[in-house]
């Protein structure tokens, strides 16, 4: 292969930084200078933001990528072992058995960690809802109480 | 419907082989199991329960496999994907001691920093076992995986103090920069499997052995980017940019085993991959390893120098040490690869030592790590301060020290292969260490901590786990500075013929 078949690859790379430059160093040199922060706005890129920081929010996916990964992970090998199984005996038998425990104690962890807990905790049960709510409590009056002290 | 009946013959299985490994997971999977089922409020129950791990595999590991493999040659399993030898016997009994000073370490950490999860420990076993597997890998896959294996562990763990905006830091810029240097590994290796046709460590260099390549910019590439690879793992020149962010950023307890852990995997995997797979491109992978070595022992040296944090400073030497185990490669001789075994048993005891001090200074938080806070530390913690200038000492290459002897058999290595220039610049960075060193040393024993009344109130407590690694790491430390000939020996011992 000769190297002037790139020639039209190059005539291109030239062409395009020429049209970058050119374009870029004549609008700065010809614009006029006033700006103004609507026009220091990012052009055309979404709904201007109202908040500055995004709150928290729940990372539920991070544990559903996890247990899907477990489970993707665990079809994809007892897929093929499935096809091949009377031929693998036992030996594939016993093998398959072993990686499906160690996956099921993964398993078994995610769940614990509570990755089938959706949403808003409905499980609180009274006693401790009754202490939330006695704390708060107690906390507002105290509150209430320094600011009093404070104005007096 | 004949050829569907065939039974498949079952693969060379050789579970005696990895054992300690399975001894390692299986304690890890045990922990997890543990946590999916009942959960301890205490996590040193989780603690006993990894050191106990980590013990059992090392001990199994000395009494059952050491005696077999320094006998004969090396034993493959698994259809050549994992090699026993005693090379990987070696590295293996170290990864357990490392991981058994990670446990007693990290126990009373956790604690104190309310972040007593019991995973933790499970994360330090799979990461040891990645250790291990790495140091056993005889298949390019297998070493990418057992990678693998090793660094997300120590993504995770790096980032385990997680409301702290330096620890995510750190996980984060590991996660980011490992993921990316895997990639080009990989990439490397994809090259050598194109040039050569086979991932097999021991078939590379019977495959060097039979063929002369005619044009070698195939594999030289697919061994240069996996060299790449591993030298971010081992924090090597000009691959070292993570590693302050990252030591600085992440637990003390954590720094202070994955300095070790990864240095020691990355080393046996480019022993491996170098001294047995290319040892036909040794006039290739010489100038590589040459320029890595000289270039982490001087610009890791002179950037400790002017280093404002210890963490920050412990990460540039330990990014000079990986210079110095460099040196044991570039010489690619059996002496310069016993010597970088030595050296890495010493720096895996006083890296864990000299954090162990960081860690009770530190105190909650982990707070005082700058050098302001060190000033006078001899007046306050008259203990704490004398065991780490020890350590410092000892890093530095003090005689009477392990690190002396360590830095004295590697260069022994590159003596024996005929490389006067790379010890000179050894010599020359191993001068500039101990000037950093002494720089911290110094402020140490000033007098005037009267400036500093919220140090001077608290006193540093050392907990149980921190105090019993200080004295072992001390003791080995003496020990092997003083009486080295026993490790020697076994290190002589691990080397591959070659």
């Amino acid at each position: 292969m000769e190297l002037h078949d790139y020639l039209p690859i190059l005539v291109l790379l030239v062409v395009a930084l020429l049209f970058g430059t050119v374009s870029r160093g004549l609008s700065a040199l010809l614009h006029p200078r006033d700006p103004t922060p609507e026009k220091l706005d990012p052009y055309e890129c979404g709904i201007v933001p109202e908040r500055d920081n995004p709150e928290r929010f729940p990372v539920q996916f991070y544990l559903v990528a996890m247990i899907f990964i477990a489970f993707d992970i665990e079809v994809i090998f007892l897929y093929p072992w499935a096809v091949l199984v009377r031929r693998l005996g036992v030996f594939g038998l016993v093998e398959m058995a072993v990686f499906v425990a160690i996956v099921f104690v993964a398993y078994g962890y995610i769940r614990r960690e509570g990755v089938f807990d959706w949403a808003p905790r409905k499980k609180l049960d009274r006693t401790l809802l009754l202490q939330r709510y006695r704390r708060e409590a107690e906390a507002a009056r105290v509150a209430s109480g320094a600011s009093e002290t404070e104005a007096a | 419907m004949s050829v569907l009946a065939q039974a498949i013959p079952a693969p060379q299985t050789d579970y005696t082989t990895i054992i300690p490994e399975l001894i390692v997971l299986g304690t890890g999977l045990l922990i997890v199991l543990m946590l999916a089922i009942r959960r301890f409020s205490n996590i040193g129950w989780y603690a006993l329960i990894a050191a106990l791990g980590f013990a059992a595999a090392g001990i199994v590991a000395y009494v059952d496999l050491w005696p077999e493999v320094t006998d004969g040659a090396a034993t493959y399993a698994f259809s050549g994907m994992v090699a026993a030898d005693g090379f990987s016997t070696f590295v293996v009994i170290l990864s357990c001691v490392a991981g058994v000073l990670a446990v007693l370490l990290a126990n009373s950490y956790l604690k104190r920093e309310g972040l007593d999860k019991a995973e933790y420990f499970a994360l330090l076993l799979f990461s040891a076992a990645g250790v291990q597997f790495m140091a056993m890998a005889n298949n390019l896959v297998m070493v990418f995986l057992a990678l693998e294996i090793l660094s997300v562990c120590l993504y995770v763990l790096s980032a385990w103090n997680r409301d702290k905006f330096a620890s995510q830091e750190a996980g984060m810029k590991y996660l980011l920069l490992g993921a990316y240097t895997s990639a080009i590994m990989l990439f490397g290796i994809s090259f050598l499997y194109g040039g050569t046709g086979t991932l097999n460590i021991a078939a590379l260099a019977q495959f060097f052995a039979r063929n002369v390549l005619e044009n070698q910019g195939l594999v030289f590439l697919g061994m240069a980017l996996v060299v790449v690879g591993l030298a971010f793992k081992i924090a090597a020149v000009p691959f070292h940019m993570w590693a302050p962010d990252v030591y600085q950023g992440a637990p003390a307890p954590v720094v202070g085993y994955m300095a070790a852990a990864a240095k020691i995997a990355a080393f046996a995997a480019l022993f491996r991959i170098l001294f047995l797979g290319l040892s036909a491109m040794e006039v290739d992978w010489k100038p590589l390893l040459w320029g890595l070595a000289i270039l982490s022992m001087i610009v890791g040296s002179l950037l400790a120098l002017v280093q404002s944090d210890v963490k920050r400073m412990m990460a540039y030497s330990s990014i000079s040490h990986a210079g110095f185990i460099a040196i044991g490669v570039a010489a690619a001789s059996a002496e310069g690869m016993s010597g970088a075994l030595f050296y890495l048993v010493t720096y895996t005891f006083m890296i864990a030592g000299a954090f162990a001090v960081i860690d009770c200074i530190g105190r909650k938080d982990e707070q005082y790590t700058k050098y302001e806070d060190y000033r006078g530390l001899f007046a306050r913690e008259p203990l704490l301060a004398a065991i780490l200038t020890f350590f410092l000492f000892a890093l530095a290459g003090i005689p009477g020290t392990s690190g002396f002897v360590a830095k004295f058999v590697v260069f022994e290595g590159a003596a024996e292969g005929g490389q006067w220039a790379l010890i000179g610049i050894g010599t020359v960075a191993a001068v500039i260490a101990l000037f950093f060193y002494l720089r911290l040393i110094v402020l140490m024993y000033m007098q005037d901590s009267t400036e500093r009344p919220d140090l001077a109130e608290t006193r540093a407590r050392v907990a149980a786990g921190p105090a019993v690694v200080l004295a072992v790491t001390v003791a080995a430390t003496v020990l092997l500075g003083i009486l080295p000939q026993g490790l020697l020996d076994m290190a002589g011992q691990a080397v591959f013929a070659l």
